[in-house]
Parts: structure tokens; sequence; C-alpha cells
């Protein structure tokens, strides 16, 4: 049981920081024009690819590979954003290292499915990609969101001190990733195909079980890293 | 919490000491004023009392009850003020305040706030962004985080910098209620701020 003092405070830094984005946009405009960039860049290049047996797994390596690169540039944020602007000393020193954690992870998720929803309505339109199953997408995708989230969060906190941050955060996070960005791309391709739930909840169950390994280790690592 | 114990404090910044073997002990009621030339480590110490850096070597000990707790372990009972700590530029001062004691899992209202707001100087400005407050007026918010869980151990780096000539007479406010429950240090080089000190401290740059 979680002291209430604890959903209090990952409240309230949750909120504090989106009213913060909601009033600088600088996370939102980044992750925005990145991922609008990236789609029309795509399909202005390619266009629309022909039907073939590998079209669905090329169309869900191309959204996971936006949604990673929008997330290098966007979630590692949370942190550095505190230490650059000097604010980290006065959380530190008010907020439980837990709070601090639940609340930059409930705001990375928010901000990764906004743009997980912006990125796949814009390549399904500009690439007419024909999505097979489209409820086993919006799992996959929610997923896999989920998944990403809790890979790059305990991440971002670790970079945040160092001085070559964004380079730093893509080669600690690249390897930590790789499992669950296979899976995503997989069951990803297999909703895009039109498989049934039968068959997709295979890489759902397998990210959700990534993304609780990942949490339960962040729990456990933040204050160390935090502190 | 009823006490504070430093003990043999020493840190290094790579291969150059800032703090060597420095042991202290502060109890309620007691004012500690650190001194000390630029670079001696006045403000690293206060760093290191609040918990925000390691030493070296050495310990300190929030003491409550007569049982010892690591600085962070006692947050809720230190406050913390100094040059270097910024508040969120995109919140106005009265959601700043808000935020920290929510944070800090204590309730306040909007009243009490806007009393603390005033009385740190900032009657009618806590509706405003932080990004608009002139470097003073962002020293008087500082007061008003470090003063508003009414922390046992009140730590104020430089506490006067950047304020106008009434800085003073907020400083002896905060310094003399604060001498009815709890402990005070305040590192600084203010002729007049070293008269508030019960203990004095002399920092020396280490060779």
């Amino acid at each position: 049981m979680i002291d209430p003092l604890i959903w209090r405070a990952t409240r309230a830094i949750f909120l504090r920081e989106l009213r913060s984005e909601l009033r600088n946009r600088q996370a939102l405009n980044a992750v925005a024009l990145f991922a609008i960039c990236s789609v029309v860049t795509v399909s202005l290049g390619l266009g629309p690819l022909m039907p073939s047996a590998d079209v669905a797994l090329v169309h869900a390596a191309f959204l996971w590979i936006v949604l990673l690169f929008a997330a290098f540039t966007a979630l590692a944020r949370v942190f550095v954003v505190e230490e650059e602007q000097r604010t980290a000393a006065a959380l530190r020193l008010a907020a439980p290292p837990i709070a601090v954690y639940l609340g930059k992870l409930c705001f990375n998720l928010v901000l990764l499915l906004g743009l997980t929803i912006l990125v796949t309505i814009l390549a399904i339109v500009m690439l007419h990609i024909r999505v097979g199953a489209s409820d086993l997408l919006i799992g996959m995708l929610l997923s896999g969101s989920l998944a990403l989230v809790a890979g790059t969060t305990l991440v971002a906190a670790i970079i945040a001190r160092s001085s070559s941050r964004g380079a730093l955060f893509a080669v600690l996070s690249l390897p930590i990733l790789i499992p669950m960005l296979v899976t995503a791309v997989r069951g990803t391709a297999m909703a895009l195909a039109g498989v049934n739930w039968e068959r997709g909840m295979a890489p759902i169950q397998t990210l959700l079980a990534y993304a609780v390994a990942m949490f339960v280790t962040s729990l456990f690592l933040f204050a160390t890293v935090w502190e | 919490m009823q006490a504070l114990e430093l003990t043999h404090i020493t840190l290094d910044y790579g291969r150059r000491r800032v703090l060597h073997d420095l042991s202290l002990q502060v109890t309620t009621g007691q004012v500690v004023v650190v001194t000390g030339s630029n670079g001696s480590g006045k403000s690293t110490l206060l760093r290191v009392i609040a918990g925000l850096q390691r030493p070296t070597a050495g310990a300190v000990w929030c003491i409550a009850d007569t049982v010892r707790y690591a600085p962070l372990q006692m947050r809720h009972a230190i406050g913390w003020m100094a040059p270097d700590l910024m508040l969120y530029r995109e919140l106005t001062g009265h959601e700043n305040l808000r935020f920290f004691a929510d944070v800090r899992g204590f309730t306040i209202t909007d009243t009490a706030i806007a009393e603390l707001l005033c009385e740190v100087g900032l009657e009618g400005r806590g509706g405003d962004l932080l990004a608009t407050y002139s470097s003073g007026m962002t020293h008087r918010l500082r007061y008003a985080y470090a003063l508003l869980h009414q922390p046992a151990l009140l730590l104020l780096d430089e506490p006067s910098v950047m304020l106008d000539a009434t800085g003073h007479d907020l400083l002896a406010r905060v310094v003399a209620r604060q001498r009815q429950h709890g402990m005070t240090i305040i590192a600084t080089n203010d002729e007049r701020e070293r008269r508030f000190a019960d203990v004095l401290v002399a920092l020396e740059v280490a060779i």
C-alpha cells in the first residue's frame, strides 16, 4: 500500500510538468515537429508502398523508429530541464524520490501517448497504411508506449547530470530498448496484417511484462540515482 | 528534530580539499554563522548539511527523539535557500509555493500562502510568473520556499545578497522567529549577519 502522501506528491509533480509544458511547449513543439517532418518526408520520398508480404513489417518498423527517436528527443527532458534550470535541488529537498519518479513517468507516458496518436494517424493517412486489426493495433501501441516509457525514464534520470546528455541517452537506452522494440515492431506488423487477438496477445503480454520489470527495477534504483 | 551533528566532515573536489575534518553540534535555538572567503566551502557545507551533496568522509546526522537520521530522511524538517536555488520560472510565485506544499505533503490555504508572500515582501505579486520577477524578488521567494514548512533546521546561504535595504530586516525577523523553535545556519561574510551568531565557524581556503 503506497502512502497517500506519495500519491499526492506524484499528482502534484505530474500536474506541474503538464502545466509547465503547456506554458512553454518546449517538448511538445520539438516532438510534434520531428514527428510531422519524419512522416511527411517518408511519404514524399517513398509514397505509398506496393502491397507485398513485408509491407506491414516495413510500416511497423517505420512507425516505431519515429516513436523511438521522438522519445529520445522528448522523454529525457523531464530530468534534464530540472538540472539545466537548476530546480532539481529544490525538488530533491522537498519531494520523496518515488513521487518524483512516478510523477515524471506519468508525464512521459501522456506525452508519448499523444505523440503515438499523432504519428499513427499521420502515417496511416499519408502512407496509406492499411490496418487489418485496429483494436489490436491500439493494444500494441498502448503496451509498446508503456514499455518505451518504462525503459527510458530511469535512463533519463541517470544521464541528466552528465555533460553529453543527448548522445548518452541514446547509447544507454538502446541496449535496454532493443528487446522491446523488436517485439513492438513484430506485434504492430501482425496488427497491420490483421491477425486475430489470440495470436496478437503474445507480443502485448511480452511488452507489458517488460514494462512491469522495468518499472519495478526503476522503483528500486531511482532513489539512488536521484539523490 | 532537536539537534544537528556533523562528525569529521571532509569534502574533496577532485584533488582539491574544500572541507577538512569539520565537526559541529547545533541544538534548537542556536544560530550558527559560517564565514570564510570565496571558495572556502561555505555554500558547499550548507549543501552537505542539507543532504544535497555527499561528503568524501564524515557524516551529517539530524537527531530527533535521540534517533539519528540522514538529512534527506529529514527533508520535511530542513529549509534551505541559496542564490543558486531556482524555482519554476513558468509558474507564479503562488503556484510555486502551492506545488512545494503539495510535494511536501501538507495542506496550506491560499490565505496562508498570501501571508507568507506578504511576510517576505512579495505582497500582491504572488500571481505573477516567476520569470517576470527581478533577482531581488526571486530571492525573496526563496525565503518563502525555505520557510513554507516551518523547518526545524533553516539553512541560509548569502541570505541578504540581491536584497534591498529592507532585506536585512526580513532576515532579522526570520532569525528571531527561528530561534524560538529551531536551528539556523547562515553562510555569509556580511558583518551585520555575523551578529546573529551564537556559534561562529570560520572556514579557510585549503591550500
